[in-house]
């Protein structure tokens, strides 16, 4: 085996006892507040593959979520808690039994998240830049007032409640490192230097006979089976998912941490997954006040939200390149650091 | 359907077109001369009808005064959401631009929320603008009639502005070409601040009586008006002002007329807007009537 295999193996054990040892010893808010940054990191990674390294604008990603958190959600609830939910409407006939254990579910949910990607990538990817960001961002909504209307399928407005919660650090973080190593390879092989020269130049990439159109596909896709998976686990650990979960707002702080992240930086993506999702907890004082000796002030409901987007402008205004811009964290870059010179060529 | 429900429906969906033409040309003069869609837009104009709120129901003023102010008002926000969000970047990449119109758009509706409360609020229209008329048995608000009286008054001195005035022959100048109207002795950044002032300002007018008809107001009632104005300048040809008039009509008119016709498609309201967007970008990308751009390589 190679080095950096044995290393990517390592540390993926380390993860995994120190979720063990998280598991045991911290308290259910700070397990949660770690899941929402395991999820947030399958949605930005899987979001960046489309926006950073393909160069496509794509402002769907709530919509996705939304098919594969809803898609997760009835596959796995029980019909007794089916029937609670749809007291106005009763629920379409084939679903109301149909039920499958939560890991299939969640694939189920992110399948049917990349083949909606692909109907409407057929139409939708022929548009470039701005379009393409208007187009798809009126999907996001097509998506959500669909799902507000088709009341014997999703419950419409009230949403669903009490879906079974089986999603805990191994569901989530399992699926991040599966996401990001999934991606990573993803990236670095052929297909994913062909998406990268898609994003530098259409026109050049596409006189060196690259299919413009199959790849912009693949990335979307892929960008969506994990933004469903992403959707689905959302919903599980949440409990509770409605329609207006899913407004574009969702896909704005997406889009809020691939660019703190760097566009095209997996790396950056999942730090500032962390960085973001983590400040949203801190920062819940700004919204409901605090308290400092006899001291209190009053919180602001809102100012959290008008930091987040203050801070998404600082960074477009002043650092364009985010965190990290499209540099990646590898191993031979961690070690080698002190071994000069470099190898012929210049490369390490 | 009678013919007197038919003529309400009509005049209904054309007061709706007048209200989306005049946000319309907001988008459609920014996108002539930057190729930016400028998603702060539709909370421009969700600003203006707060301003007039607060004016008329906080600090008492009389309406016109009111929305005066609000207008006047407006016409500076857009200003330093030029100046702020968009002159630093006018050498960045299309999709820096892009991405800061989407952040100052999000900042300007986590500001309203702060500032004017989440909560629904309600428009104080004032009473001239509601009395009803009757005109053959038809009861109809005088402000649907109003509505596009105001619209077309402003589309002709924007027409006039754009084909008579120096600024005009500046701004279509600088549409086509930045750095040849530059060399010209056109100030370009001036220009486009102008644009932008000029786009506020109509937005403004469109907000305050897009409160009247629909008084219910809150800090995210510009984002919907906003994407499908939008929706309406490709319609009608981006780049174009009177193709984003066209536009505007033929959408507020089909939105209507398929709720009128097919009430059972009420719910999908919003959703349509964006089939039809789809279907125009597939079919005629370049709008009714939108000049064909070469791309160059």
């Amino acid at each position: 085996m190679k080095r950096n295999t044995i290393l990517t193996l390592i540390s993926l054990a380390i993860l995994a006892i120190a979720i063990y040892f998280i598991d045991q010893n911290l308290d259910s808010y700070k397990v949660r507040i770690l899941n929402l940054c395991a999820i947030y990191v399958i949605l930005a990674v899987s979001m960046n593959l489309i926006n950073g390294f393909t160069g496509l604008f794509s402002l769907g990603h709530a919509g996705f979520m939304a098919v594969g958190a809803y898609t997760t959600a009835i596959l796995t609830m029980p019909q007794a808690v089916k029937l609670q939910n749809f007291f106005m409407v009763p629920i379409a006939k084939p679903l109301e039994t149909l039920n499958l254990p939560f890991l299939p579910a969640l694939f189920v949910g992110g399948l049917l998240a990349a083949f909606v990607a692909f109907l409407i990538g057929a139409p939708v990817l022929r548009l470039k830049g701005d379009y393409l960001a208007i187009a798809t961002l009126g999907f996001g909504e097509i998506i959500r007032v669909i799902f507000t209307n088709t009341q014997t399928i999703t419950n419409g407005a009230l949403g669903l409640k009490s879906i079974p919660n089986t999603s805990n650090l191994w569901w989530t973080f399992g699926f991040a490192a599966f996401t990001v190593i999934f991606i990573a390879f993803l990236i670095n092989s052929s297909y994913g230097r062909a998406l990268k020269a898609i994003r530098e130049d259409e026109t050049a990439a596409q006189s060196m006979g690259i299919n413009l159109f199959k790849h912009k596909m693949l990335s979307f896709m892929v960008g969506a089976f994990f933004a469903g998976i992403g959707g689905g686990l959302l919903g599980n650990l949440l409990g509770t998912i409605d329609p207006n979960m899913f407004r574009f707002f969702l896909t704005y702080n997406l889009l809020l941490m691939i660019i703190l992240g760097g566009m095209g930086s997996i790396t950056g993506s999942i730090i500032s997954a962390f960085i973001i999702t983590i400040a949203t907890e801190v920062l819940r004082f700004l919204d409901d006040g605090m308290t400092i000796g006899s001291l209190t002030i009053p919180g602001i409901t809102g100012l959290r939200m008008v930091v987040f987007s203050a801070l998404l402008m600082i960074v477009v205004l002043f650092f364009t390149q985010g965190l990290m811009g499209t540099k990646e964290f590898t191993w031979n870059k961690l070690l080698n650091r002190s071994q000069k010179p470099l190898a012929k060529g210049g490369r390490s | 359907m009678s013919l007197a429900t038919f003529f309400q429906h009509l005049a209904n969906g054309i007061s709706l077109g007048s209200l989306y033409a005049l946000i319309a040309i907001g988008y459609t003069l920014v996108y002539g001369i930057l190729r930016l869609i400028n998603f702060a837009h539709g909370d421009v104009f969700m600003m203006a009808t707060y301003f007039a709120f607060y004016g008329i129901a906080i600090f008492a003023l009389p309406w016109y005064i009111s929305f005066l102010l609000a207008i006047i008002l407006t016409g500076i926000l857009g200003y330093f959401l030029e100046a702020g969000a968009y002159r630093p970047l006018r050498n960045a990449p299309k999709i820096s631009l892009l991405i800061s119109a989407i952040g100052a758009s999000y900042l300007l509706e986590n500001l309203a929320t702060v500032l004017f409360g989440g909560r629904p609020k309600s428009f104080p229209t004032p009473k001239i603008f509601t009395d009803m008329v009757t005109i053959h048995g038809v009861a109809i608000q005088k402000l649907t009639f109003f509505i596009p009286v105001v619209t077309l008054i402003f589309l002709f001195f924007l027409l006039y502005l754009i084909n008579h005035t120096k600024s005009g022959i500046a701004m279509r100048a600088v549409a086509k070409d930045h750095e040849t109207a530059s060399i010209m002795g056109v100030n370009v950044n001036r220009i486009i601040t102008l644009v932008f002032v000029i786009g506020s300002l109509l937005a403004a007018v469109g907000g305050i009586m897009w409160g009247m008809k629909f008084p219910s107001i809150q800090p995210l009632m510009g984002v919907m008006p906003g994407l499908k104005a939008f929706i309406a300048a490709v319609i009608g040809g981006i780049g174009n002002v009177k193709g984003a008039v066209i536009g505007g009509f033929l959408l507020g008119i089909t939105e209507i007329m398929l709720i009128a016709f097919l009430p059972s498609l009420s719910g999908y309201r919003d959703a349509f807007a964006f089939v039809l967007l789809i279907v125009i970008l597939l079919i005629k990308p370049t709008g009714i009537i939108g000049e064909k751009i070469a791309e160059k390589v």
